[in-house]
């Protein structure tokens, strides 16, 4: 759907910019081309390690690791879970709801959520080609000890 | 380019491949969804991509660099703040996407501040992924984590900025002026 709207977006962007300018058209697309093929190389390495991840952290795993556990434990290790699966929300969201129903902790779910969607263990090394080693280190490991905090308001919040 | 040169390019992927591959003779059952994940990883990739890619040309050919520097320069103040987290949050696809997004906006002169800012709300504060969100997990939650997240993307831009250091930013600009 979103992507779809992207689509769009880039192709009427193409249109519009062809219709004005061939030339700065052409050379957008040489720009955008490179830009891509640039980081290409970097991109395969990390989706083939994805590949390797998803297979040995399947949702029936993290359910094993998380379910069971309670209390500042399950929160470390869903967090560790979350920081180093890339999970698309749509699989995490009902996962973490349907452990939440089995009896898992809101604060271990919120961690686990938060920590997929900001840390990115298996993407470091591309984020690192982008943006030098040091802003990945700080980003990454800010937003795992924010992830914490927002698990701690989400458990006062929602718990109460 | 010739095969030499892009045995080299890609030594790291073709080594993880191999494996893969090592793999799959021993425990083929393990190896067949190792390569199914990444088929679908790069199906998924491919998808999302190209129009992200093509929009970047296009900005990158047609957004003069005075107009990024007004909006999300140096001195852009509250109204450059908003604007990134807007742009992350409007944001669709997972966060690989945004790295090249953030390097077009570093090269057109955007705040190093805002492009963490950009950064972390793309990671968490996407609408699309919001929306999701509450029909899972409930509207409390989700809305709860998605409001501690705007001071906390805030705290974490502002310290990574005090930070990072100047020959660490400068490095991070003169990269992304070399490459494209």
């Amino acid at each position: 759907m979103f992507t779809l709207l992207l689509y769009l977006l880039a192709l009427s962007g193409l249109l519009i910019s062809f219709g004005k300018d061939r030339h700065k058209t052409r050379l957008a697309l040489i720009k955008g081309w490179k830009a891509f093929t640039n980081i290409l190389p970097d991109f395969a390495v990390v989706l083939a390690l994805i590949g390797i991840m998803l297979t040995h952290l399947s949702p029936h795993t993290i359910a094993a690791l998380v379910g069971k556990n309670s209390g500042f434990p399950g929160m470390l290790a869903s967090s560790i879970v979350g920081s180093i699966t890339l999970i698309p929300g749509f699989v995490a969201f009902p996962l973490a709801k349907s452990l939440l129903d089995r009896g898992a902790g809101i604060m271990q779910m919120a961690v686990f959520v938060s920590t997929l969607m900001m840390v990115g263990v298996v993407t470091a090394p591309l984020e690192s080609r982008y943006f030098g080693k040091k802003e990945t280190i700080l980003r990454n490991s800010l937003s795992y000890v924010f992830s914490f905090i927002v698990a701690i308001i989400i458990g006062m919040v929602v718990g109460a | 380019m010739n095969l030499l040169n892009l045995i080299k390019t890609y030594h790291y992927f073709l080594l993880i491949i191999f494996f893969d591959v090592v793999i799959t003779v021993f425990y083929p059952g393990t190896g067949l969804a190792i390569f199914k994940y990444t088929a679908g990883n790069f199906a998924e990739m491919l998808s999302i991509i190209p129009p992200i890619f093509l929009l970047l040309g296009l900005l990158d050919v047609w957004v003069p660099r005075e107009t990024i520097i007004r909006y999300l320069g140096e001195g852009s103040g509250l109204e450059g703040i908003v604007l990134s987290i807007v742009l992350g949050a409007a944001a669709a696809g997972p966060l690989y996407g945004a790295f090249p997004v953030a390097a077009v906006m570093a090269k057109k002169g955007t705040k190093y501040s805002n492009i963490i800012i950009f950064l972390c709300s793309w990671s968490t504060l996407k609408i699309p992924m919001f929306l999701f969100e509450m029909s899972a997990l409930g509207i409390k939650f989700a809305l709860t984590r998605w409001l501690v997240n705007i001071p906390g993307i805030l705290a974490i831009a502002y310290i990574i900025d005090r930070l990072i250091g100047e020959e660490n930013k400068a490095e991070f600009y003169r990269r992304q002026m070399a490459n494209l």
